[in-house]
């Protein structure tokens, strides 16, 4: 049986391969195979070295004498004789890399976390060698880095890995590696421009960084005894050859997420001919996409503390997209995309990958069941809106982080962390000075006058200062991402790209219920400023009640919409690097707890200090018309003004979704559909109760594997800050029964 | 038209089939021991709203409610009887499922032709012995047993829920007895047994009623799967 030919035999064009040999599966899950032996017993060993890492404060090892490269490590197993799927990122699995072309500082810092010494040859190179976090702190003026010492912006990728590029590793195992390098030779002999302008001179350089990469592939890939100079033969190594080439990214790239894209049902062309073909059993494929998926399971990269309380919990965002419709109206469900959802019952729940469903009223009836039950039993997986993401980016798109959508290996974006709009309102309010260190940090837009807040006179003030930070922000991107391609080049992610690819500036806002409800409190309530000596609001007095957004409420709700739209349309006006397009998204991940630290107390009631909500949500015990009210009102934010994903987390106690777990199933699924139907991009869904929550906090050893669902990616219970974790408990937990 | 809302639940998920809006009628001639809602019982409190008003919050929720539907709760929804006819009219006008969640205790004259017009009743029957029932709701059984047998009349469908109580109606001898009246009725396609639980004691403590089941324990998981058992023989 030979593959149906196609445009994907004179081009690189995965999409034309999948579309030409797919196997849509509309049947239910009965079909799934358990583990096997050498699956348990490869599991079993994994979780022993898991628990190791555990015991040792979050970090197994670390090799501090080798600057991680795609091909730098001798290979490394777990347990050679039963893995089925190979490759680790060093030499042991769990050890750590470091990856100094991000930043050099932040090696020093993790080391020394961990008890480690930096090694005297690698501080040798690095006194000669400039990394990407030295170049923006040469660029950064006093006002960048005035803004992000207060925190109104935060979270910048200018110390670390920016992440958030797909490679399109299926092309490693569709083409093979020298087909790869032929396609990217010929493409540099086509940039020979008249004017040779430094564009070119750097696409040149770029494409010839990429072929080495590609070189450096093959021998990593040699060195565990596997030429993937061919293309793949059979979905053994079809599975083989993807992982190596994602492995290949995460050795080179300690990057903030570092999706895997939407490899399922490519992989099963594969299956469903060895399945014909009598080359392999159903348990046979189950058992490589679970080694697979274990491999996942243990990526890691060397990070500080100070990150861990941003980004909590080791997250990789190994985001993978599954299901989603094809453009002609077929599901691209098959029964590849079972056995991975399939890899959180035979290997238990975990939070990476980061296993995302794109869903769309038109899959299959029996696939939403099967998410729906996954979900109730492991809240493990995410869900993205199909058909609002499809209209954009067609049907071959992936999922960078949480909820960021590109077209696989034609689109990147310049991942740009968030702007705090909480505290932007508190400058409007404050005349430009921040409330925490009673500085001049935005401009003088001019002070307040009145006892009382007055909804225009703060409205006026907020849109001067949204202007100032929508500049300054597009500015100190522009920097860091001119600094990145510089120093941190992504060689081997962006050789699994096209030459010509659409870039965009992904930008991002926090605090927008806490905006849109103080909004709301000055324009429908009396708000009284309590201002210290300096003229600082340090407290708010609220009298009389006010909308609150996430009730279905149109009142508070139009002002949530219209602060996403203003802020993204001031984005918009600015030049960007490589021209880039602004786009925006409403996602904290779990740093809405150090925004909260950092941000004043707020019109709304909030107090100083006092955690946001995460992503999109309403903030937590303000809505009091349960959860579908609150899902409408989020589902209300324009996914048009907000791109880059909009992020919301559900969580609900077994009880409140239904009686018997088929009712639950139903719930979900219904829920689902009217989430998305109302043109909801995202949500997370946890189910389960808080009295385990509140147990694990106490007893961690007992829940190993606890994974819950926090604003756009799944993380282990465990090891969230406590701080984190009370979050978490104390976010709107649906109750009702 | 208006009437009194104590408040409403748009994720219904445990209050008749599929996913349904509940609206939470404030008003009730009973006073339940163990009621977990006591801010609900005063007549003419609570949120006025108007039919009109309230169908139009309820069909913002169709595409998450249409494979499951609406329940008026309360409270008792059917103590405002015309305003509770005309939601169901309206609602059912545009393809809602409709349930009524009551305790019966409404005489039938009034009743009557509001559960004919309803899709489905849930039902509370709180015991059958006629002594205990006043002990624990403050009125006669009378009733209830009524709203059941017209609903058997006129073969409307009925979802069963009781509550069990340690001491009160988890009682071996009693459940059998209800288990085995019930299993006369052919209307019955369900019956929901409620372990008893003290999640709305502070209510009762903000109100300053006295709460009489302080000492009461919530059924343990044993006590709950026997009487699953008696009510699943019967």
């Amino acid at each position: 049986m030979e593959f149906k030919q196609g445009i994907w035999q004179g081009e690189i064009d995965v999409r034309d391969f999948i579309l030409n040999n797919y196997t849509e599966y509309t049947g239910d899950e009965s079909f799934l195979e358990g583990a096997t032996e050498r699956t348990t017993a490869l599991w079993d060993e994994l979780c022993e070295r898991l628990k190791v890492e555990r015991e040792r404060g979050g970090v197994y090892d670390i090799d501090e004498k080798t600057i991680s490269t795609v091909s730098s490590h001798k290979p490394g197993f777990i347990d050679e004789a039963l893995e089925q799927i190979v490759g680790v990122q060093t030499d042991e699995p769990l050890k750590r890399a470091i990856m100094p072309f991000g930043g050099i500082r932040l090696v020093y810092n993790s080391l020394e976390a961990y008890g480690k010494k930096m090694d005297p040859d690698v501080a040798t190179i690095f006194k000669y060698r400039k990394t990407h976090n030295d170049g923006v702190f040469d660029a950064y003026t006093d006002e960048m880095k005035k803004a992000r010492h207060t925190g109104i912006i935060t979270g910048l990728p200018d110390a670390y890995g920016r992440g958030r590029i797909i490679g399109d590793y299926r092309r490693v195992a569709l083409y093979g590696v020298d087909y790869l390098i032929e396609q990217k030779e010929i493409a540099k002999k086509k940039i020979n421009p008249v004017i040779m302008d430094s564009p070119h001179i750097r696409l040149r350089e770029e494409i010839s960084e990429q072929i080495r990469s590609l070189k450096e592939l093959k021998v990593m890939a040699e060195s565990y005894g596997y030429d993937i100079s061919r293309p793949a033969t059979n979905v053994k190594e079809a599975i083989q050859w993807v992982y190596f080439a994602y492995l290949g990214a995460v050795k080179e790239q300690n990057g903030a997420a570092m999706s895997l894209g939407r490899v399922s049902t490519f992989l099963d062309c594969y299956a469903e001919k060895d399945l014909a073909e009598g080359t392999f059993t159903e348990s046979e494929i189950q058992e490589f996409v679970d080694h697979f998926i274990m491999k996942l399971r243990i990526v890691r990269f060397l990070r500080t503390p100070a990150y861990d309380e941003l980004f909590s919990g080791d997250p990789t965002w190994i985001t993978e997209a599954i299901g989603g419709m094809a453009s002609d109206g077929k599901s691209l469900v098959t029964k590849m995309s079972y056995r991975f959802l399939h890899t959180l019952t035979n290997l238990g729940p975990a939070p990476e990958p980061n296993l995302t469903v794109l869903w769309s009223e038109q899959l299959p009836e029996a696939f939403k069941k099967f998410c729906a039950k996954i979900s109730i039993n492991t809240s493990s997986i995410q869900y993205e809106n199909d058909d609002l993401m499809r209209e954009k980016f067609g049907d071959d798109y992936g999922i960078a982080c949480c909820v960021s959508a590109m077209k696989i290996g034609k689109q990147m974006q310049f991942f740009g962390a968030r702007a705090n709009l909480a505290k932007a309102l508190l400058y409007a309010i404050n005349d430009g000075k921040d409330e925490r260190y009673f500085e001049q940090v935005g401009p003088k837009v001019g002070a307040l006058t009145g006892e009382y807040l007055d909804y225009d006179e703060v409205m006026e003030k907020f849109d001067g200062i949204c202007d100032w930070l929508a500049e300054l922000y597009i500015n100190t991107l522009n920097i860091i991402h001119y600094m990145h391609d510089k120093y941190c080049y992504e060689k081997l992610e962006m050789a699994l790209h096209d030459e010509q690819i659409v870039r965009t500036s992904a930008c991002g806002m926090a605090g927008l219920s806490v905006v849109a409800d103080s909004l709301s409190a000055i324009k429908y309530a009396k708000v009284k400023p309590i201002r210290n000596e300096q003229g600082i609001a340090v407290d708010f007095e609220i009298e009389g009640d006010y909308p609150k957004y996430g009730n279905n409420d149109s009142r508070a709700d139009d002002i949530a919409v219209a602060i996403v739209e203003n802020f993204m349309k001031k984005l918009s006006g600015h030049t960007t690097y490589r021209g880039s397009k602004p786009t925006m998204s409403i996602l904290t991940i779990t740093s809405n707890v150090v925004y909260g630290k950092k941000t004043g107390s707020t019109p709304d009631g909030r107090k100083a200090g006092e955690p946001f909500a995460p992503g999109a949500n309403p903030m937590h015990g303000r809505d009091s018309k349960g959860c579908i009210a609150s899902m409408k009102s989020v589902a209300k934010l324009p996914y048009d003004y907000s791109e880059d994903g909009i992020s919301y987390t559900f969580s609900i106690i077994p009880a409140a979704l239904g009686k018997t777990d088929p009712e639950k199933v139903e719930n979900l699924v219904s829920l689902l559909d009217g989430y998305f139907g109302d043109t909801g991009h995202h949500i997370n869904v946890n189910v389960i109760n808080k009295e385990v929550l509140l147990d694990a906090m106490d007893h961690p050893e007992k829940y190993p594997q606890l994974t819950i669902r926090v604003s756009g990616y799944a993380v282990n219970f465990i090891k969230l800050t406590r701080e984190q974790q009370m979050d978490v408990i104390n976010r709107t937990f649906h109750t009702r029964f | 038209m208006e009437g009194y809302i104590h408040s409403v639940e748009t994720f219904g998920a445990v209050d008749g089939p599929g996913l349904r809006y509940v609206v939470f009628f404030q008003g009730c001639p009973l006073r339940c021991l163990y009621c977990h809602n006591p801010d609900s019982w005063k007549m003419a409190e609570g949120e006025k709203k108007t039919d009109t008003e309230l169908l139009s919050d309820i069909l913002e929720y169709k595409s998450f409610i249409k494979r499951g539907g609406v329940t008026f709760s309360g409270g008792e929804p059917l103590a405002q009887p015309t305003f509770l006819l005309s939601l169901i009219r309206k609602c059912k006008k545009h393809g809602l499922h409709t349930a009524i969640d009551t305790a019966g205790s409404i005489p039938l004259e009034i009743s009557r032709s509001i559960i004919s017009e309803a899709d489905m009743l849930l039902l509370d029957i709180k015991t059958l012995d006629e002594a205990l029932y006043p002990e624990l709701t403050g009125q006669t059984i009378h009733n209830n047993l009524e709203t059941l047998d017209f609903c058997e009349e006129i073969g409307k469908p009925v979802w069963i829920r009781h509550v069990l109580v340690p001491g009160y109606t988890l009682v071996e001898e009693r459940m059998k007895k209800l288990a085995a009246y019930l299993k006369k009725y052919s209307c019955i396609q369900k019956v929901e047994l409620l372990p008893f639980h003290k999640l709305g004691e502070y209510k009762w403590e903000q109100l300053g009623h006295p709460y009489k089941l302080l000492d009461v324990p919530v059924p343990t998981e044993e006590e709950m799967a026997l009487a699953k058992k008696i009510f699943e023989v019967e």
